[in-house]
């Protein structure tokens, strides 16, 4: 039994970890949060380099074909650094395509989207807070010229600057996943304006777009969804101990009544509680990946409660953070606030704590 | 990551099976207690069998490695590489037999590893393997009346007369005194060096002369703890372990392992089955409880972090392994597992609502008000050990980086 890290995947993360230090300090996370389209291409090709967006891809497309746990460690990266841009889309799309039935279309599009070279997206949730795949109204008719979708899908990830979208629908036969190329007819885009802008959302809608079947039922569509919910808890914990350890830090420095605040025990003691909640979270996201991978009856119901207790202490880590800093904290030229934006973000997309817990509790044996 | 039950751990229990269809008959079975709802105390050392027979099939049971795995083999322990996946395998397979396993509590799990680390040769033969059988009961004199969270306050001392100690002082919060054979406790005895430096640690017959116990009621009702007086109680030069003024050190390893003892997550675990157990019989409005949305939100809320503290325990065991320092994820376990108890108990007397009014042993409650037990065993765990802010000072100053508390 082991419980830990390969030297392989601390390398890995060093990397990501360095890189990003480098060459995504906060100053650059509020250039590209404050830019058009939030995508910033050198830093995504830069990440390419490094081989982020093949991690999981098969070699035989031209991929790492490492595994969701070496991607959930990109994840805390990101989550620590604050790191804008296309990620978790992208890596929910590679999923939901590489467990399609099309080889066609994976052969088509996973070397590009290995390499940098092309952008996926992934379109699953319709209406507040459902994330089912049976319950969804996007529909695909099947016309003399080919198949076509139509519906709305309110929240698709980057979806503006992505060459493929890889959409959850019903047709005649149920549940299924099809493929639409970003160029299609019929295609509408309208970006929301969202709290936390390090990670965009466009609303979507499709009418009589040409649409290629690559899967039927869900299984393909709930895997996705599942490494989208470890992603987040892995996320969630990279930004949170990045809070925990910027309040610890500031606690050391910071003076009042004569001494550091950190020697206060009200001080400490909060940072101990903060602590005691987070420390453990690190392995429950950690087991949930390697589940994902090689204990796939336990996957499901863990990455429901690993998001919502991920989420659920990233919100109150970072409130924590922001009251130790005082007025500072507040403000918008401290950098605390992106944690917090980002903590908005992957407590609220793909469902709720609530709504995660529903599904694990419907998922148990009681 | 390699959490797989391989071919090599489907032979493992299948191994642990066959000694157990060996060693613990069906009449072994039919004879040994009934695990339930009420045995929340029993994971901390109450109601363990320790007859003659119980403890032949432990002899065996070590002697193949399946108890005390991290203990050496020359002094009684099985002396096994820590392995969680083995070491669940054993917990569900002797669960199922019914079959008697390690006796916890202060002696097997704190005592018994110090000897190992900092007892002499001699004490190590003695009192490591009769502690570990249940042979030797051991309680802790620490704590006095003026040393509680600073424990280096103690004033218990002893002078040395000839070749025998003579000690003179109180301890109090003594669990189980009145039933030990030993105590293991800190004296001073060297009234003129600084707080840190001037303690010994100490191994007492409580059979001494001298020695007076007397109980305190905890607030669940029953008598654990003591008061411990002693009057000119003399014990020979050799009942000290480490040297002469170094028992500050020794306890530092007892003290970890104690933390040990209680961050360990499984009284959690077995806590929140009763939970779930229980919430599938209590019916609310012709409906169990279960059923009940919020309650199921309740349950999946504390189950997460039970899980977090489950695998934190993997993580602490792989890093143990590797000899590396866990950090943080070794220095919270202790409160984050009490925390854990209370909120479970806490569902738990929310489940039982009205009928959480039974105390403990009342046949009309549904869990014969093991919960209410549940709920108040957990200030004993909390506070033994270190209360929850002297373990926040400790996470704090040695987690995180933060500055000492100013202290005298």
């Amino acid at each position: 039994m082991d419980f830990g890290l390969s030297e392989d995947q601390v390398l890995l993360k060093d990397t990501v970890h360095r890189y990003l230090e480098t060459e995504c300090p906060t100053t650059r996370v509020r250039s590209i949060m404050e830019s058009d389209d939030g995508h910033d291409t050198r830093l995504w090709r830069g990440l390419a380099e490094l081989g982020m967006p093949g991690l999981i891809v098969p070699a035989r497309f031209g991929g790492s074909e490492l595994e969701i746990l070496d991607l959930a460690l990109i994840a805390e990266e990101r989550g620590w650094a604050a790191t804008p841009g296309p990620f978790l889309g992208c890596a929910m799309a590679t999923v939901a395509l590489g467990e399609s039935d099309s080889e066609d279309a994976k052969a088509a599009w996973l070397p590009r989207i290995a390499s940098g070279e092309a952008l996926p997206t992934f379109a699953l949730g319709e209406k507040v807070g459902e994330w089912d795949a049976a319950k969804l109204e996007a529909r695909v008719e099947t016309t003399p010229e080919g198949e076509r979708l139509s519906g709305e899908k309110p929240l698709v990830p980057y979806a503006g600057v992505s060459n493929v979208i890889l959409v959850a629908a019903h047709d005649a036969d149920g549940p299924g996943l099809w493929l639409v190329e970003g160029d299609a007819p019929g295609i509408e885009v309208t970006p929301i304006k969202g709290n936390d802008m390090t990670r965009r959302l466009d609303t979507v809608r499709f009418d009589s777009t040409p649409a290629i079947k690559v899967a039927s039922g869900r299984s393909a569509i709930d895997r996705a969804r599942d490494v989208g919910l470890v992603l987040i808890a892995a996320d969630s914990y990279g930004g949170a101990n990045r809070c925990l350890r910027m309040t610890a830090e500031y606690a050391t420095t910071r003076e009042q009544f004569g001494q550091v605040i950190g020697a206060f025990q009200g001080v400490k003691h909060q940072l101990a509680n903060m602590a005691t909640d987070l420390e453990p979270s690190l392995s429950l996201w950690w087991y949930t990946a390697h589940a994902m991978d090689h204990i796939r009856d336990k996957a499901e119901r863990h990455a429901a409660l690993a998001k919502a207790h991920l989420t659920d202490i990233y919100d109150s880590t970072v409130r924590y953070a922001i009251e130790l800093h005082g007025g500072i904290g507040f403000t918008w030229e401290f950098d605390l606030h992106l944690w917090f934006r980002r903590a908005l973000f992957n407590r609220s997309y793909l469902g709720g704590s609530t709504y995660q817990r529903r599904r694990a509790t419907d998922l148990a044996d009681w | 990551m390699n959490l797989s039950y391989s071919q090599e751990y489907q032979d493992f229990r299948q191994r642990v099976r066959k000694f157990l269809q060996d060693n613990w008959t069906d009449e072994d079975r039919a004879s040994a207690p009934e695990v339930d709802l009420q045995t929340v105390r029993g994971a901390m050392g109450g109601g363990v069998r320790k007859d003659a027979r119980a403890t032949e099939f432990r002899k065996k049971a070590i002697a193949s490695g399946y108890m005390y795995r991290g203990l050496p083999r020359k002094y009684g322990g099985g002396e096994q590489p820590p392995d969680a996946l083995e070491a669940t395998i054993i917990a569900e397979e002797f669960k199922r037999a019914k079959a008697p396993f390690e006796i916890m509590g202060q002696g097997p799990s704190m005592l018994a590893p110090t000897l190992v680390e900092k007892g002499t040769e001699e004490q190590r033969q003695k009192f490591v393997e009769p502690t570990l059988l249940g042979q030797i009961l051991w309680c802790q004199g620490y704590s006095e009346p003026g040393a509680g969270s600073d424990l280096a306050s103690l004033r218990t001392s002893a002078v040395l007369d000839g070749d025998h100690w003579v000690i003179n002082g109180q301890k109090i919060w003594t669990s189980n005194a009145h039933e030990a054979d030993m105590m293991f406790a800190l004296i001073r005895t060297e009234p003129d060096k600084p707080r840190h430096d001037g303690i010994t640690y100490f191994l007492i017959d409580m059979k001494t002369p001298g020695i007076d116990v007397r109980p305190l009621r905890q607030m669940t009702g029953e008598a654990d703890f003591n008061e411990v007086f002693f009057d000119n109680v003399r014990v020979s030069v050799d009942s000290i372990v480490g040297k002469r003024g170094e028992g500050w050190q020794v306890s530092r390893s007892t003290l970890k392992h104690e933390r040990a003892l209680i961050g360990n997550a499984s009284l959690a675990r077995r806590t929140f089955d009763g939970l779930v157990a229980l919430a599938q019989v209590v019916e609310v409005r012709g409906e169990v409880i279960i059923k009940d949305p919020v309650i199921r939100d309740r349950i999946a809320t504390v189950e997460a972090d039970l899980l977090a503290a489950e695998y934190n325990g993997y993580r602490l065991l792989t890093l143990g392994a590797k000899n590396e320092d866990p950090g943080l994820a070794g220095l919270v376990p202790k409160l984050h597992s009490t925390n854990l108890v209370y909120t479970v108990a806490r569902l738990a007397m929310d489940i039982l609502s009205d009928r959480g009014l039974c105390a403990p042993g009342e046949p009309n409650a549904p869990d014969m008000g093991g919960f209410s037990t549940a709920y108040m065993w957990y200030w004993g765990m909390a506070l033994g050990g270190g209360a929850p802010n002297i373990q926040r000072n400790i996470i704090g100053e040695r987690g995180l980086g933060l500055p000492r508390d100013a202290r005298k």
